[in-house]
């Protein structure tokens, strides 16, 4: 029977939950890289022993770690992101120029083909390719010289490059996100980049609503089956778009609030989505003290609320942007961890929930691998 | 040889326990020694020094012979004790957090 495998992100470290395909045992294992920050871990599409994993802290700054095991074993590559040629400027919180500075690495992201080929999204936002297992890092420097990226400033989380979606259909199609500055789409493997904010609003956030950069993207997910449907959680509002990001519509419907963080799309159903929807940008935590997903099965506008196995009181936890999967056994697993060091787990496409663990530091990520 | 004393995180991902030797050709300076410590154990890159910069890295503390070098020029010379292999060069993660 298959089994999967759960790669978890903390602010103290990496733990790897393992179960068969029922997912109802798990094993828990870790922390690997004790005491660091884990923004991220990931594993190849096409070897699911090859992991590679984001280790970063205050002090000591950067490392990326490699396991061709399955993470039994782990070898330290490069950690070089200096960024290529002339450095430039963007936007500070104050509205002053301030050079682009390198902070950490906030995504991972393997190619679909090739396990020696990764992506990474960087904080000050910029993107960079190994095609060598992580030996040596290359930027793609058309994203951070785009003619907007003067205009790019940091949401409060940092300027950060959090999202990378590679087109399953069309190898040179890559979209990447960042905050603040939206969403950007590249059509020629990363070369040259284009903006793919249109239909984006945020009245609040941006003297121009409507602006073509500057949006606050928290977070993208894309079904393999129809590459150019994308689902975006915004800082708020839950929006989709039918044609490659060129125009985006909101589908945050009947949802209690649309200020979120993660957004997913089910295995097997791509009109099905899933959502965690938080108070507001001054309170990031649940509603009402109920932790509640939401699940859209009309890939949005309507929604309702998966409560089973969850706490319905007194919880006040919050899900960040990685920190949410979906496997693709025949029955949907999906996954999210919590700012609460809680890791839940369903096995039924969301109907009922379980915590497979409850008191690991705050989760930053969340991935899931089905193995053979 | 001089000796070095890495924090815990460092050892770890060097490998190592307890203090750590190396060669150190021409002065002794804090350069030198970091570029030897990072020339035996190339997973260190970045961790002290940015890699960008090659400065210090603001949470990272330099110590010998009971002084705080971290604000020294990188390229005057350590201690003699430290020279002699009396005393560490001594690499630190700053009191920081709460």
């Amino acid at each position: 029977m298959s089994g999967v495998r759960l790669l978890v992100g903390t602010r103290k470290g990496l733990f790897i939950l393992t179960s068969d395909g029922k997912r109802e045992d798990w094993k828990v294992d870790g922390p690997h890289f004790a005491g660091w920050e884990i923004y991220h871990a990931n594993g190849s599409p096409v070897d699911t022993d090859r992991l590679y994993v984001s280790q970063s802290g205050g002090w000591f700054g950067q490392i990326i770690q490699r396991s061709d095991d399955g993470g039994a074993n782990w070898e330290t590559v490069d950690n070089d992101f200096t960024y290529a040629g002339d450095v430039g400027d963007h936007l500070w919180y104050d509205g002053t120029p301030r050079p682009w500075e390198f902070k950490r690495v906030w995504h991972l992201e393997p190619s679909r083909t090739d396990p020696d080929t990764v992506y990474a999204g960087v904080e000050d936002a910029a993107l960079y390719k190994s095609t060598d297992g992580g030996q040596k890092w290359v930027e793609l420097t058309g994203l951070r010289t785009h003619p907007s990226a003067p205009k790019w400033q940091p949401g409060a989380g940092g300027m950060c490059l959090h999202t990378i979606l590679l087109d399953p259909v069309n190898p040179d199609r890559i979209y990447v996100a960042i905050s603040a500055a939206g969403v950007f789409r590249s059509d020629d493997g990363g070369e040259t980049w284009q903006p793919v904010n249109r239909g984006l609003q945020s009245n609040m956030e941006l003297p121009d609503p409507d602006a073509e950069v500057g949006h606050c993207v928290h977070r993208l997910a894309m079904h393999p089956s129809r590459p150019d449907t994308l689902f975006m959680q915004k800082h708020w509002d839950v929006m989709r778009s039918d044609d490659a990001g060129a125009n985006w519509r909101e589908v945050s419907g009947d949802l209690p609030t649309d200020f979120g963080f993660p957004i997913a799309v089910h295995a097997h159903e791509p009109e099905t989505i899933y959502v965690v929807p938080i108070t507001s940008d001054q309170q990031h935590f649940v509603m009402d003290g109920r932790l509640r997903v939401y699940r859209s099965r009309t890939g949005g506008e309507r929604w309702e609320a998966l409560t089973a196995g969850l706490p319905q009181e007194n919880c006040y936890v919050n899900v960040l942007r990685d920190a949410m999967a979906v496997d693709t056994l025949d029955s949907c697993g999906i996954y999210f961890g919590t700012s609460g060091g809680q890791v839940y787990a369903s096995a039924d496409s969301g109907d009922t929930w379980r915590a497979v663990v409850r008191d690991l530091p705050p989760v930053l990520s969340v991935e899931v691998q089905v193995l053979p | 040889m001089i000796r070095v004393v890495l924090p815990p995180h460092l050892r770890n991902l060097a490998h190592v326990t307890g203090e750590v030797r190396v060669e150190v050709p021409g002065e002794v300076t804090q350069r030198h020694v970091l570029d030897a410590v990072e020339e035996r154990y190339p997973m260190l890159r970045g961790t002290m020094r940015d890699r960008a910069t090659g400065k210090r890295r603001a949470l990272v503390r330099f110590f010998a012979c009971e002084e705080d070098l971290s604000n020294e020029s990188p390229d005057d010379p350590l201690p003699d004790r430290v020279v002699k292999g009396e005393e560490p060069f001594m690499v630190v993660g700053a009191m920081a957090g709460g």
